[in-house]
């Protein structure tokens, strides 16, 4: 067995946290995996015969009001859910990195008034963010991604400010500096690397707020549309039939939990990794 | 003093930014006020005459300056759907997302803060690592499905409330209160766990440092240490932590509002937000934007009080 796989084997026996975040994360992605192939049935053939039935082998999470498959459904939402909070991350930690990055590193005017703005933004708590920007391009799941993704700018360009703040007087960059690294290279080459620790974690916790967010968003009904739904436009249309089968709304949520929780118990795993 | 009135200088700088970075966000959208509130069958003239009297002639600056004053005197301008000044329809509301977060906040602090000190005393115990496994399934719980849970539990097998039946502060406060209660619980679920998490942590980070082998060490016992010693330090962080989720329960509750029918601010912003009412909108936005900086400022100002360490430098 290679050295990685031996300290893999090691760790998931003494690390409940990352053996217990590898499973219910490989879960979530198997059933996302096998969705872009494969669902039991089209997730937006209707069913007349068969609407509102609870678990049962032909319907393993039921069935919805229009008699559609919820696993279906389900699997199609969740790869909308992953795709979206994915993409928040990426907008959010790409931009966010940049600004914080050149700010604290050149720091004087420019960072004051970056920094004005970003804790202007920092006011607006991120669903109500998202929510101005959707408000002014309107509803969508394109839409939803950007404003999400501009929501999530502002915690990435704080933290990177602050690392970067740090290093800028530790000896490294000094001797750097004294060899005459430019101040791009000395940015992306020299200081980035050695903070990819704290960005590394921020992601995860990122990601983790992200799906969240996007799942409190389009339960409000401001993100994908139907018939293709994300998960927590699923619920919302979910909640009434709670009562008479509450497969439809348990399904969905716990789908939900499982991908937030996977993530939470990897970030706690690989925090505890010896 | 010199520190509370740099603070302030701050968060009336912030509050300009962000009233100017709203103005702007609904200037830049296409589309004509004036038509929107007259609709598509206006006369010219009479479109060229509202628009004069809106005041969309004048220069952004003038048109900034006039809607900054109009906020700060509680005129938010008038809805385009509803033809009624905005401050009319939202003001009754604002009581009943206030009463909402107020209950949740309370909530976290009476839960949080005695089973963070649990946990941190009993460190490494079966309980405590149970609370932990169970904080950390809270958190991966969106409140609003959490809401759907407890309604389902509490409100249609358990029958402690009536799902749906909303009563106004207006008609009854004792019922309006219990049933607010649920709605609370749900907001504050996440906080709480997040609270105890670190509450957790602070203490057992301040109980390792040198003067809290002091105080041991001058005769004191478990509980005189923490309750003397560590815990006013190992509150710090968490007292910072609390504004911010103060701030994120008031926007938590739009969601909130939406699980149990409850017709608050949420309800009119999600209506406003699809029918491009902007009045209505900015008005409301504004208005979040402003508790939590008005929080987050006093947030600052008990710090200082707390731990006169912070901003000493700058003095």
């Amino acid at each position: 067995m290679s050295k990685v796989g031996k300290k893999l084997k090691k760790n998931m026996r003494d690390n409940p946290y990352l053996a217990a975040g590898l499973v219910i994360t490989g879960m979530v992605l198997l059933l996302i995996i096998v969705g872009l192939f494969w669902t039991p049935y089209e997730p937006t053939a209707m069913n007349a015969k068969e609407k509102l039935s609870g678990i049962s082998l032909r319907h393993p999470m039921g069935t919805d009001n229009m008699g559609r498959d919820v696993l279906s459904r389900v699997m199609y939402g969740s790869r909308i859910t992953l795709f979206i909070a994915m993409g928040t991350v990426a907008i959010g930690a790409f931009a966010g990195t940049i600004i914080g990055a050149v700010t604290g590193y050149f720091g004087g005017m420019l960072d004051e008034v970056m920094m004005r703005i970003i804790d202007a933004m920092f006011a607006f708590p991120s669903i109500l963010l998202a929510l101005v920007i959707i408000s002014i391009f309107g509803t969508g799941w394109v839409q939803l991604l950007v404003s999400l993704g501009i929501a999530f700018v502002p915690s990435f360009a704080r933290i990177v400010r602050g690392e970067v703040l740090r290093c800028r007087n530790m000896d490294y960059v000094e001797n750097a500096r004294l060899q005459g690294v430019s101040d791009l290279r000395m940015i992306f080459v020299h200081i980035l690397p050695n903070i990819k620790g704290v960005l590394a974690s921020a992601i995860l916790i990122g990601f983790n707020n992200a799906v969240l967010a996007e799942a409190g968003l389009s339960y409000l009904g401001v993100g994908s549309q139907p018939p293709y739904a994300s998960l927590g436009r699923m619920l919302s249309d979910a909640q009434q039939y709670m009562f008479t089968t509450p497969s439809y709304v348990l399904c969905p949520g716990i789908v939900i939990v499982l991908m937030v929780l996977g993530f939470a118990f990897l970030g706690e795993g690989i925090s505890r990794w010896k | 003093m010199k520190y509370i009135i740099k603070k302030l200088g701050m968060m009336i700088a912030t509050l300009l930014v962000v009233s100017i970075c709203v103005f702007l966000a609904f200037s830049i959208i296409p589309g004509d006020p004036a038509l929107r509130l007259l609709g598509t069958e206006a006369s010219p003239e009479l479109l060229a005459q509202t628009r004069q009297q809106m005041g969309l002639t004048d220069p952004l600056p003038v048109r900034y300056l006039r809607w900054f004053l109009g906020f700060i005197r509680g005129d938010f301008g008038v809805s385009y759907n509803y033809k009624t000044p905005v401050a009319g329809m939202i003001v009754s509301k604002i009581p009943i997302t206030l009463t909402m977060a107020a209950m949740a906040f309370l909530m976290t602090i009476l839960i949080s803060i005695p089973l963070g000190i649990f946990t941190a005393k009993h460190e490494g115990s079966w309980l405590d690592r149970g609370i932990i496994v169970i904080n950390q399934i809270i958190m991966a719980v969106p409140p609003f499905f959490s809401g759907i849970l407890i309604t389902f539990i509490f409100g249609m097998i358990l029958r402690l409330f009536t799902p749906g039946g909303f009563v106004n502060y207006t008609a009854d406060v004792g019922r309006f209160v219990r049933y607010l209660f649920f709605p609370s619980v749900a907001i504050a679920l996440p906080k709480i766990a997040m609270t105890v998490r670190m509450l957790r942590g602070s203490l057992i980070d301040e109980a390792a440092k040198d003067y809290s082998r002091t105080a041991y060490s001058r005769g004191n016992n478990t509980n005189g240490v923490l309750y003397r010693h560590i815990l006013k330090n190992a509150l710090i962080p968490v007292i910072t932590f609390l504004g911010m989720t103060l701030a994120d329960m008031v926007a938590g509750s739009i969601v909130i509002e939406q699980v149990f029918s409850i017709p608050g601010i949420s309800r009119i912003l999600l209506t406003s937000i699809s029918n491009r009412d902007y009045p209505v909108v900015e008005a409301i936005i504004m208005g979040i934007a402003t508790i939590v900086i008005v929080v987050n400022f006093l947030v600052d100002v008990i710090y200082r009080i707390i731990d006169p360490r912070i901003g000493f430098e700058d003095e």
